[in-house]
C-alpha cells in the first residue's frame, strides 16, 4: 500500500467475494488524509461492536447493530472506493492495534466478532464462496436430502444449549472428523460419517479459520512496524498510527450546543440534577476546599467550557471559589492566565477538548486530586456513599457496584444516569458532556 | 492400561510397579482355577491363533500386490507382560512366524496391542535422538473399553471383579448401543467386540479411516458418547436436554428403556430396599414430589391387591407422578429418562479411547485371573453371550486331550469350543475387512498411479 500525498490513483482491485478476508496489503495509493479517516470510521465500527457486546445484546440483535454502524460509518461517496476502504482501514488499523498484546486482543476479538456478522449477512452463494477460501469446501445438503432429515436435523437443533433457529434451512455435509468439537458436543446430527452442520456453526467453523489467520498476521505486522515501519515513519504515519488507538470519536463539545449559556448561579441546580458523579465531586470538593489541583482543573474546568461556561462567567466562578483560598490577586496572576487559554483555543487540539471517560478513566489521581473517574478511583466504600448521596435504591447500587467489579466504569456510570433519571440510556455514556447533555434534554422534555 | 516405560540398560525389560487388573498381585505358586503356566504354553503351542492375528494386523500388506508396505507390520507395538510381572514394552516383529516364535517362546500371560508408529519401535531410540519427534504414532483402531466395575453404584447383585447373569447384561446394552451408533452414525464397518476375559468388554473399530484418526477426532468420538458424568459426590450425574439428541433418543426407545423395565429392574429389585429407593429419589429434584412417594413406600408399604412385583409397581407410581404434567417445571418431565439413563446407558473409560499411543489386551489373551480366553462377541446376538461359559484353558486342553482324533481337522481348535470363535472371527470380522483393505490398497495405487501419468504430460 503506497501513501501517497493529495494527488490519487485509484488502482484497480479484483475481490474475491463481498468480505474481503485481508490476506495480504493490496497494491493501492491511499492519500494521508484518508489514511487517517477511514482508520477512524472503521475504529467507530469495532468500538460499537464492543460497547454493544458488553452492554450484553444477543447476537441476533448484534447483526443489525453490525449492519446500522457499518451503514453510518462506512461508507463511501464512490461505489466502486467502498471496497478500498474496507481494506485500507484494516491494514491500517492493523499498524495501530499490532503494537502490545493488549491491543492485539482487542482488536482480533472485534474484527473476528465484526466478521461472523457480516458474514451471516450474506447470501449462501457469497457464504460457500468464503468457505472455500477458508479450505472449508462444504457441500450444502441437497433439498430432496433436507427434507428425508429435516425432522432430526430440527431435533438437534433444539437440543442444543442454546438452541439454534429451526427457521436457518441451510446445512452443510460435512466427514465428522472436520468438526470435532460440534461432535463431541453432539450439537450436530451424525449419519453414516457425516455431520450436518448448521449454518450458523459453519460461521463458528470460519470465524475461527479468521481468527486464526489475523492472529498471525498481527504477530508478523507488529515484527515489521519494530523493524522497519516505526522509524521510517516517524514523521508521518507514525504519530497518525500512535494516536488512534486512544482516541475518543465521538463529538469532541469543543464547540459547545446551543443549550442556552448556563450562567454561574444556574450551576449549583444543574450540578446536582445534569452532572455526571465525577464532576458532582469536583464541584462539591471546589466548593468545599476553595481549591483544585492541576488534574482536576483541567477536567472540570474544561467540562464547564463544553456545557457552555462563558469565559467572562468561567473566571468569575473560578475566581469566587479560589480568592477565597489563595486571594485574588494570586489567582489573577497564577491562574487566570490559564483559564483562559483552554478558552482561547481554536481547533482540533486535542489537549484543550473537554475530556472524554476514557481519558479521564487512564488518569492517575495521586494525593490531594480529585479528578478521575469515581467508579474505578473511589473505594467501594466511599462510592457506595457517593451513589447514596446521589440517592439512588439499594438495588441500583448493587447494580453499579456489580459493574464496577467486572470493570465496566461506563456502564457503571450509564446505570447511575439510568437510575437517577428513571429513563434508560441505550447509548451508553461515553463522555462527561455526553450525560450532561442528555440529561438536561430529558429534563427539559418532561 | 498403560505403564511407565522404565527402561534399565539396554534392554526393556521393566519390573512392572503399577497393578495387574484388579489390584492383585499373581503370585507364583497360587495358580487360580482354569489357568496355570503349562497350560498356557500348551495354549500357545496348539490354540492360539497366531496367523490370524498376523493377517489382521498386517491390513493386506503382507500380500504380493506392489503397493503393500512391507514395513507395515514390522512397525506395530506390541507388549508382553511375563510371569513374575516382567513386563515388555516396544516388542515388534517382521513376520508371522518372528511374532509367533516369540509368544510361545515367552510364554506372555498378557499380550497388548499398541499403534503402528512411523517406525519400528525397536528404532525409536535412534529417531528420538533427532529432536524432531519422528517416533509417534501413525495408525490405530479405534478402541473402546467397557468394564463392569464402572457400574458399581448400580448393581447390587455384585460388586467389583465378579460378574453374574443378572448384572452382565449391562454389557450386552452397552454392545447394542454404542454398535449401532458406531455403524449407522459414524459409517464404520469393521468392528470386533471381545470379552475381556472377566468384567468387562473391549471395541476395535478397524475401517482405515477409523485407524487414521487423530488424537483429537478420537477424544470427539468419546465425548459424542459420554453421557454420565459425575461422581460420589454429585447425587445427580444424568442430565438430558429436551428433546434428546437422535442418538440418545434411538439408544433409549430401541434399547434402554425396556432394559430398564423388563430387565434390570426385577433382577436388580432397585425399588426394594429404602437404600436403593432413596438412591433413585435422589434424581429427582422436586421435594413434593419425593415427599409424596416416600409416603406411599415407607415401612414397606404394599398394595395388598396386586400381585405385581414391587419394583415394578413403584416405578409405575414414579412414572405416574413424574409424567403427570402436574409440576410444568421442565425437570421432572426428564426426570423419568435420565434415571433410565443412569441406570443402563454405556459408560466408558474415556482415557483408554482418546490417545493413538493406549495399548489394549489382544483377543485370544487367556485371562490370569479366570483363565477365561478373550472371545469375540457378535453384536447381532449378544445377549446370548454368556460369561460364565466361555471355554476356560483347563477345559479346552481337556477338550483337546479327549477330542475326537478325526485326522482331516486341520486345526487343532477345531477339535474344541475354540473353533466357534476362531470361525466367527475369521468369517464375520476378518475376512470382509481384508477384502475391504485390499481394495483400498490397490485403489490408493491405481489413483497414484493415474496422478504421476497426468503429471508427466509436457
Amino acid at each position: 500500500m503506497e501513501i501517497v500525498g493529495s494527488r490519487r490513483k485509484a488502482l484497480h482491485y479484483d475481490a474475491v467475494s463481498t468480505i474481503p478476508l485481508y490476506r495480504s496489503a493490496p497494491a493501492l495509493e491511499v492519500r494521508l488524509e484518508d489514511f487517517e479517516l477511514f482508520a477512524m470510521d472503521r475504529l467507530r465500527v469495532l468500538k460499537g461492536i464492543s460497547d454493544a457486546l458488553s452492554r450484553g445484546k444477543k447476537p441476533e440483535e448484534m447483526q443489525q447493530v453490525e449492519r446500522d454502524l457499518w451503514k453510518a460509518n462506512m461508507k463511501h461517496p464512490e461505489a466502486s472506493e467502498v471496497v478500498n476502504k474496507d481494506i485500507i482501514s484494516h491494514f491500517v488499523l492493523r499498524l495501530a492495534y499490532c503494537r502490545t498484546e493488549d491491543l492485539r486482543k482487542w482488536f482480533l476479538s472485534m474484527e473476528t466478532a465484526l466478521f461472523r456478522y457480516r458474514f451471516m449477512s450474506e447470501s449462501v452463494e457469497a457464504q460457500r464462496a468464503l468457505m472455500a477460501e477458508f479450505d472449508l469446501p462444504y457441500k450444502a445438503v441437497s433439498n430432496a436430502e433436507f427434507e428425508s432429515t429435516k425432522d432430526k436435523l430440527w431435533q438437534v437443533a433444539r437440543s442444543v444449549v442454546p438452541p439454534l433457529s429451526t427457521a436457518d434451512t441451510v446445512f452443510y455435509k460435512v466427514p465428522f472428523e472436520e468438526v470435532p468439537e460440534l461432535v463431541a458436543g453432539r450439537r450436530v446430527f451424525v449419519h453414516k460419517g457425516h455431520a450436518y452442520v448448521a449454518r450458523n456453526q459453519v460461521v463458528s467453523l470460519v470465524a475461527t479459520q479468521f481468527r486464526s489467520h489475523l492472529s498471525k498476521a498481527l504477530i508478523l505486522t507488529n515484527r515489521k512496524w519494530i523493524s522497519t515501519i516505526r522509524e521510517q515513519e516517524s514523521d508521518r504515519l507514525a504519530p497518525i498510527v500512535e494516536a488512534l488507538c486512544t482516541s475518543y470519536l465521538g463529538p469532541d463539545y469543543s464547540e459547545p450546543r446551543e443549550l442556552g449559556d448556563i450562567s454561574i448561579k444556574e450551576i449549583d441546580q444543574i450540578a446536582q440534577s445534569s452532572f455526571p458523579l465525577c464532576m458532582r465531586h469536583l464541584f462539591e470538593k471546589l466548593r468545599e476546599d476553595h481549591h483544585l489541583k492541576h488534574g482536576g482543573r483541567m477536567q472540570f474546568g474544561l467540562f464547564l467550557k463544553g456545557i457552555g461556561l462563558k469565559l467572562d462567567d468561567a473566571l468569575a466562578f473560578w475566581k469566587a471559589e479560589f480568592s477565597q483560598k489563595v486571594g485574588a490577586e494570586r489567582f489573577d496572576k497564577e491562574y487566570a492566565y490559564s483559564i483562559r487559554h483552554n478558552y482561547g483555543r481554536e481547533g482540533k487540539r486535542t489537549d484543550y477538548t473537554p475530556y472524554s471517560c476514557q481519558k479521564i478513566i487512564s488518569s492517575s489521581p495521586g494525593a490531594g486530586d480529585h479528578h478521575g473517574c469515581p467508579y474505578r478511583h473511589f473505594s467501594e466504600e466511599n462510592l457506595r456513599a457517593a451513589l447514596g448521596k446521589m440517592r439512588l435504591n439499594n438495588r441500583a447500587v448493587e447494580d453499579v457496584m456489580d459493574k464496577v467489579r467486572s470493570r465496566h466504569y461506563q456502564l457503571a456510570c450509564t446505570l447511575t444516569f439510568e437510575a437517577i433519571h428513571g429513563t434508560s440510556c441505550d447509548a451508553g455514556i461515553n463522555h462527561p458532556n455526553q450525560y450532561f447533555t442528555d440529561s438536561q434534554k430529558y429534563l427539559q422534555s418532561k | 492400561m498403560t505403564r511407565e516405560d522404565i527402561e534399565s540398560g539396554s534392554q526393556d525389560m521393566v519390573i512392572d510397579e503399577g497393578k495387574p487388573e484388579g489390584g492383585e498381585r499373581m503370585q507364583g505358586n497360587a495358580a487360580p482355577e482354569g489357568f496355570n503356566v503349562n497350560y498356557l504354553k500348551v495354549y500357545y503351542g496348539k490354540l492360539f491363533p497366531h496367523a490370524d492375528m498376523f493377517k489382521w494386523m498386517s491390513y493386506g500388506n503382507d500380500g504380493k500386490h506392489p503397493a503393500c508396505d512391507q514395513s507395515y507390520f514390522g512397525r506395530r507395538e506390541f507388549s508382553f507382560t511375563l510371569d513374575n510381572d516382567i513386563y515388555l514394552r516396544f516388542q515388534s516383529f517382521n513376520s508371522a512366524s518372528e511374532l509367533e516364535n516369540s509368544i510361545k517362546e515367552k510364554c506372555p500371560f498378557k499380550i497388548d496391542i499398541g499403534p503402528v508408529y512411523s517406525v519400528d519401535p525397536a528404532k525409536r531410540h535412534a529417531y528420538a535422538q533427532s529432536g524432531d519427534n519422528v517416533f509417534a504414532p501413525v495408525e490405530r483402531e479405534l478402541i473402546f473399553d467397557i468394564d463392569i466395575t464402572d457400574y458399581d453404584d448400580v448393581r447390587y447383585c455384585c460388586s467389583g471383579a465378579d460378574v453374574c447373569l443378572d448384572c452382565w447384561p449391562l454389557m450386552t446394552v452397552a454392545i447394542k448401543v454404542i454398535d449401532a451408533s458406531l455403524k449407522d452414525d459414524f459409517g464404520f464397518n469393521h468392528i470386533l467386540w471381545v470379552y475381556s476375559g472377566r468384567r468387562g468388554v473391549h471395541c476395535w473399530v478397524c475401517d482405515g479411516k477409523a485407524r487414521r484418526l487423530t488424537n483429537e477426532q478420537r477424544a470427539s468420538i468419546a465425548e459424542y458418547f459420554r453421557v454420565y458424568k459425575g461422581n460420589e459426590n454429585s447425587h445427580k450425574k444424568v442430565s438430558l436436554s429436551d428433546p434428546l439428541h437422535p442418538f440418545l433418543g434411538r439408544s433409549y426407545t430401541e434399547v434402554l428403556k425396556d432394559f430398564f423395565e423388563s430387565k434390570l429392574l426385577l433382577s436388580q429389585k432397585l425399588f426394594s430396599t429404602e437404600e436403593r429407593y432413596e438412591k433413585i429419589l435422589e434424581m429427582i429434584p422436586d421435594e413434593s414430589i419425593t415427599s409424596e412417594l416416600r409416603g406411599k413406600w415407607q415401612d414397606n408399604k404394599r398394595s395388598s391387591i396386586s400381585k405385581e412385583d414391587t419394583n415394578v409397581v413403584r416405578w409405575e407410581q414414579l412414572k405416574r407422578i413424574l409424567q403427570s404434567g402436574k409440576h410444568k417445571a421442565q425437570g421432572p418431565q426428564m426426570c423419568v429418562k435420565e434415571i433410565v439413563f443412569s441406570f443402563t446407558y454405556p459408560r466408558l473409560d474415556m482415557e483408554v479411547s482418546k490417545h493413538m499411543n493406549h495399548l489394549l489386551k489382544a483377543p485370544f489373551c487367556v485371562h490370569p485371573k479366570t483363565g477365561r480366553v478373550c472371545v469375540p462377541i457378535d453384536p447381532n446376538c449378544c445377549e446370548e453371550f454368556d460369561p460364565t461359559s466361555v471355554p476356560t484353558l483347563s477345559k479346552l486342553l481337556e477338550e483337546m486331550n479327549t477330542g475326537s482324533l478325526r485326522a482331516d481337522i486341520d486345526n487343532e481348535w477345531d477339535r474344541t469350543s475354540l473353533g466357534k470363535s476362531v470361525r466367527f472371527f475369521r468369517s464375520s470380522f476378518l475376512q470382509p475387512l481384508l477384502k475391504a483393505c485390499k481394495e483400498e490398497i490397490e485403489n490408493s495405487y491405481n489413483a497414484k498411479l493415474q496422478h504421476s501419468k497426468n503429471s508427466l504430460n509436457w
